[in-house]
C-alpha cells in the first residue's frame, strides 16, 4: 500500500500511509484510537475506498471496489465488531457468499464438507454446523470468521482487535492458531491496542498516528517504550497532569450494591477531590456498577448516599442530587447525535432553561455556549447536530453536560474512548481541573487502559467478575499487580 | 442561516409552491378560484388534523397504523351519542376521548404496559356487556372493580412486555375497525328523531364550504389544533424530550428522562388529534360510517414523511406535515379538475413520496460532504 489518504469532511482519517505486509510474518499496527488503524484495513479489505493512493497485491495492481472483490482477491478481514449472520448456522456463515451450488440451488453436502474442512484448520472441528451463529460465544463466533478466511484460500488477514472479547485461553488458542497460520505463508496484519500482545506475536510493528506512519520496528528492536512513544509522539508524563489534591469529605458512599447479574456485593467511599479509577477486565461488571449507582439498572440489595441523601433509584433523581454520569458509547448510549449540540448538553435539565415547563431554542443555545466555550469543543454554532463533531469533540459535549449540571460526583465510564491523542490530553487535563480544582469534585473513572488510570487516578480499584475490590494508593500499585487482580487472582 | 439551511426549512413549501403553479397553469380558473381554495383546505382538515397527531408520534420515534380505524370508530362514537340525544358538544367531545383512550392504550402496550391495558379492556368488555343487560349503573360498577382486579392481577401474573408500535397499532387497524363496525352493528349511524337529526346538522356546518367565518369552521379547528401543536414541539420541554427520545432513546434515559410516561403522553394527545379528525368527519358526513377513512393511516404518515419527518424519529415538523398535506390534496383536486382518472392520482401521489424522501437524503448529503 502507498500513499493512502482518505478524508471525511475536514477530518483527515489517513494522510498517505505505506504499508508493506509480507507473505507468512505477523505485522502489527499499533496506535491510538482514531490514529487511522481501522479506515486503512478497511481499504485494504475494500470496505472503504480511498481518496489518494495504490495498493499492490503480489506485484499486481489491486483496486477492490467493494469486500466481495477483495475477499475474492484473497484479503479477508475479521472485523472489531463481528460481522457473522446471527441467524444463519455456521456452515452457512463460514460459506456466505461463496456457497458451492448446483444449479441455483446451494449444494448441502459440499457445502458442510468445506466448512467442516475450514473449521478443521482453525482447530474447531467439532462444532456443530447446524448451530445458529448468534447461540456461540464470542471465541467460537471469532473462529468462525476465521475459518471464514481460511475457507477462501486468503493470502492477507487482518485481524482488529480480536482479543478485546475473549477470555484468557481463548486468546492462547489463537495465537497458536495465527502462528500456524503464518507458517503456512499467509501475510497477518494484527491491530491491536495491547502491547503485550504485539511483543508476543509480532514479526514487525508499525505505528500509526493522526493518519500517517510514524515509525517501524523490527523484532528485534520492539519494545514497549519505543511503541508508546511513538504512539503517543510526546512524553507520557506530560499526557497526565496532576495538580496537589487535597482531598476533602465523603461525598457519596455505596455499601453492599448488588445488581441483577453485576455488580455483586459492592462498596466503596469517594471523597470531594480524589480520581477513582476502576481498573478490569471487559465483561466484569465496571459499567454495570456505574449503572446501577446511577439509577439505570435495577439494584437488587443495597444502598447508596450521595451528599448524605438517599435518593429515589432514578437517573433524573441522580442528576438532581449533583451525579452525572458520561456513557462509554456516546453513539448508542450517550449523545442523540441527529440532535443539537445545545439540546444534547442541556438534556437532563432542561427545567433550568424553562419557565413552566416552557423554553425557547435560544435560551437553551445560550446556557449551552457558556460550556462549549470553557471546555474549547470546536464547533459551528450551539446549534450544529453534535454528530457532525469528531469524537473528541463529542467526547467534551457528553462532560459539558454533567458541568451544565453541577454534577459533584462525576461517573465516568472510558471517557477517552474513540477520541484522538490531543483531545485525550484536554479530557485528562480537564479531570484534573475537575477533581482538583477550585471546586473539588469527586469524579469516578472506569477505563480499559491502565496508564490511563495510573496517570489520573488518586486511587484503583479493581473489578472482577462482578465483585469490587478495595481500593489503593497508585504509589502502593502497579500494572502488572492491577492485571493480576483483575484476571481474578488473589494476592 | 445559509442559503441550504433555507432550501432545507423551506424544501416541502416550495415543493408546494411548484405542484399548485403546476397545476393553476393547466386547470386554470377551476383550480385557481377562490371556492376551489376553500374546498381543498377542507379536504385538507381530517387527514390535517390527525396528521399533526401523527407527526408527534413520527418524532418520538413511533409509528400509528391506526389511525383510519381510529377515525371511523370515532365517527360512530359521536354518531350513536347523538342519536340518542346527547348535544353535539358533549358528543364531540366524547368522539376526542375515544382518541385519547386509545392513545392511552397503544402508548401502555409500546411501553410494556399489556397486563394493565389487558385487565382494563376485560373490565371494560364486561361493563359494557352488564350495562346493556341488567342496567348501566350496575355494568358501571361491576366493569370497574373488574378492570382494576384484572389489571393488577394481569400486570403481575405477566409482568413488561414491551411491544414495537408497528406490531400494537397494526393489531388495532384490524381490531378497532372491527369495534367500529360491531357497534352499529355494521350499519352506519344516522340520526333519526328530529332533534338529533338538528344536532347533527348543526354539528355538519363545521364541515360546510358556505358556513365559518372566512373559511369552514373545520379548517379553523386545523389551524388551532396545528398551532398549539407546533409552538407545543418548539417551545415546550416536552417538545425538546420527545425529540431527543425519538433521536435516541438510550440517551434520553441516561439522562434520566421519564421515557414511559413521555411516551403514553405523545400517543394520548397525538391520538385525541384523530378524534379531533373524527369530529370533523362525522360532520362532514353527517353520520357514523365504521368503513370510513379507509388508508387514512397511510395518507397521515405519507404527510408527514413528505413534510420531511423521518421513520427513525427525531427529526419533523408541523409546519412541514401541514405542507405535505396540502401537496396531497393539491394533486388529488388538480388531477380531479383535469378530468384525470383516479389511477393517475395515486400514481403521482406515490412518486411524490418517494421523490420528496429522496430529495431530503440528497440534501442530507450534499451537507454532510
Amino acid at each position: 500500500m502507498a500513499g493512502i489518504a482518505k478524508r471525511y469532511g475536514a477530518t483527515v482519517a489517513l494522510g498517505g500511509v505505506d504499508l508493506e505486509a509480507r507473505a507468512g510474518e505477523v505485522l502489527a499496527l499499533v496506535g491510538e484510537n482514531g490514529a487511522g488503524k481501522s479506515t486503512l484495513m478497511k481499504v485494504l479489505a475494500g470496505a472503504v475506498v480511498p481518496d489518494a493512493g495504490e495498493m499492490r497485491l503480489d506485484g499486481t495492481p489491486y483496486r477492490p471496489r467493494g469486500p466481495a472483490e477483495a475477499r475474492r482477491a484473497g484479503v479477508a478481514m475479521i472485523y472489531q465488531e463481528l460481522s457473522l449472520a446471527p441467524h444463519l448456522s455456521v456452515a452457512e456463515n463460514v460459506l456466505l457468499g461463496c456457497e458451492p451450488r448446483r444449479g441455483i440451488f446451494v449444494d448441502r453436502g459440499a457445502l458442510c464438507a468445506r466448512a467442516r474442512q475450514a473449521l478443521a484448520q482453525v482447530g474447531r472441528a467439532e462444532l456443530d454446523l447446524e448451530l445458529r451463529v448468534g447461540a456461540l460465544g464470542p471465541a467460537d463466533a471469532q473462529l468462525v470468521e476465521i475459518a471464514r478466511a481460511v475457507a477462501l484460500d486468503a493470502k492477507v488477514l487482518v485481524l482488529d482487535e480480536p482479543t478485546s472479547s475473549l477470555g484468557r485461553e481463548d486468546v492462547a488458542r489463537l495465537f497458536a492458531l495465527v502462528r500456524k497460520l503464518r507458517a503456512s505463508g499467509v501475510a497477518i496484519v494484527y491491530i491491536s491496542h495491547a502491547l503485550e500482545e504485539v511483543m508476543e506475536l509480532a514479526d514487525r510493528a508499525v505505528v500509526l498516528r493522526d493518519g500517517v506512519s510514524v515509525a517501524s520496528f523490527e523484532r528485534a528492536e520492539l519494545s514497549a517504550q519505543k511503541l508508546v512513544a511513538a504512539m503517543v509522539g510526546r512524553e507520557v508524563s506530560e499526557l497526565y497532569p496532576r495538580s496537589d489534591s487535597r482531598v476533602g469529605e465523603v461525598i457519596a458512599r455505596v455499601n453492599s450494591l448488588t445488581g441483577v447479574r453485576r455488580p455483586k456485593n459492592a462498596s466503596l467511599e469517594l471523597r470531594r477531590g480524589e480520581v477513582l479509577g476502576v481498573a478490569g477486565l471487559i465483561g466484569a461488571g465496571r459499567t454495570e456498577l456505574l449503572r446501577a449507582i446511577f439509577g439505570l439498572d435495577r439494584v437488587v440489595s443495597g444502598e447508596l448516599k450521595v451528599l448524605a441523601l438517599e435518593g429515589a433509584r432514578t437517573p433524573g433523581e441522580r442528576w438532581r442530587q449533583g451525579v452525572g454520569m458520561a456513557s462509554e458509547d456516546r453513539k448508542r448510549e450517550g449523545l442523540a447525535l441527529a440532535r443539537p449540540i445545545a439540546e444534547n448538553l442541556c438534556l437532563p435539565r432542561l427545567d433550568r432553561v424553562a419557565r413552566g415547563g416552557w423554553t425557547t431554542p435560544n435560551r437553551i443555545e445560550d446556557a449551552a455556549r457558556e460550556w462549549i466555550a470553557k471546555l474549547g469543543v470546536k464547533c459551528a454554532s450551539a446549534a450544529q447536530p453534535v454528530g457532525q463533531l469528531s469524537g473528541g469533540n463529542q467526547q467534551k459535549v457528553a462532560l459539558a453536560r454533567l458541568l451544565y449540571c453541577d454534577a459533584d460526583v462525576l461517573l465516568l465510564d472510558e471517557p477517552t474512548r474513540g477520541v484522538d491523542v490531543a483531545a485525550k490530553a484536554e479530557i485528562y487535563r480537564l479531570i484534573d481541573e475537575l477533581a482538583r480544582g477550585a471546586r473539588p469534585r469527586a469524579v469516578l473513572v472506569v477505563s480499559s487502559y491502565l496508564p490511563e488510570l495510573f496517570g489520573i487516578c488518586d486511587r484503583i480499584a479493581v473489578m472482577a467478575r462482578g465483585e469490587l475490590g478495595l481500593a489503593r494508593a497508585v504509589e502502593e500499585l502497579d500494572e502488572e499487580a492491577v492485571m493480576f487482580e483483575a484476571a481474578g487472582g488473589v494476592r | 442561516m445559509s442559503v441550504r439551511e433555507v432550501l432545507r426549512r423551506l424544501g416541502p413549501a416550495l415543493g408546494l409552491v411548484a405542484t399548485w403553479t403546476l397545476f393553476a397553469l393547466l386547470a386554470g380558473g377551476k383550480f385557481t378560484s377562490w371556492s376551489n381554495h376553500e374546498l381543498m383546505l377542507l379536504q385538507t382538515a381530517v387527514v390535517g388534523t390527525a396528521a399533526v397527531g401523527a407527526t408527534w408520534i413520527i418524532v418520538s420515534g413511533g409509528i400509528d397504523l391506526s389511525v383510519g380505524a381510529t377515525i371511523a370508530l370515532g365517527t360512530m362514537v359521536i354518531a350513536s351519542l347523538v342519536r340518542d340525544g346527547m348535544p353535539a358538544w358533549l358528543a364531540a367531545l366524547a368522539g376526542i376521548a375515544t382518541g385519547a383512550l386509545i392513545g392511552a392504550g397503544i402508548g401502555a402496550l409500546v411501553v410494556g404496559e399489556l397486563g394493565r391495558v389487558a385487565g382494563v379492556a376485560l373490565g371494560i368488555a364486561v361493563g359494557a356487556w352488564l350495562a346493556k343487560t341488567s342496567g348501566a349503573a350496575l355494568g358501571l360498577a361491576v366493569g370497574a372493580v373488574v378492570a382494576v382486579a384484572a389489571a393488577l392481577l394481569f400486570r403481575r401474573l405477566l409482568g413488561r412486555v414491551e411491544l414495537s408500535p408497528f406490531i400494537v397499532t397494526l393489531g388495532l387497524w384490524g381490531a378497532l375497525r372491527g369495534l367500529a363496525k360491531g357497534l352499529g352493528d355494521n350499519q352506519p349511524v344516522y340520526a333519526q328523531s328530529p332533534e338529533s337529526m338538528a344536532t347533527m346538522s348543526g354539528l355538519s356546518g363545521l364541515m360546510s364550504v358556505d358556513k365559518g367565518v372566512l373559511l369552514p369552521t373545520g379548517v379553523w379547528i386545523l389551524v388551532a389544533v396545528a398551532t398549539l401543536a407546533a409552538v407545543a414541539m418548539r417551545y415546550s420541554v416536552f417538545g425538546r424530550h420527545v425529540f431527543a427520545l425519538g433521536s435516541n432513546e438510550e440517551t434520553a434515559r441516561l439522562c434520566g428522562l421519564r421515557v414511559e410516561r413521555t411516551k403514553v403522553l405523545v400517543y394520548t394527545l397525538a391520538i385525541a388529534c384523530a378524534g379531533v379528525a373524527a369530529v370533523l368527519q362525522t360532520s362532514y358526513l353527517s353520520m357514523g360510517d365504521p368503513t370510513t377513512a379507509q388508508g387514512y393511516e397511510l395518507k397521515v404518515i405519507a404527510a408527514a414523511v413528505i413534510g420531511g419527518a423521518s421513520l427513525s424519529g427525531g427529526q419533523g415538523s408541523i409546519a412541514g406535515t401541514l405542507v405535505g398535506a396540502l401537496i396531497m390534496t393539491v394533486v388529488d383536486n388538480g388531477c380531479t379538475k383535469l378530468g384525470m382518472d383516479n389511477w393517475v392520482q395515486e400514481l403521482v401521489t406515490g412518486a411524490i413520496i418517494v421523490a420528496a424522501v429522496a430529495l431530503d437524503r440528497l440534501r442530507a448529503r450534499s451537507t454532510d460532504a
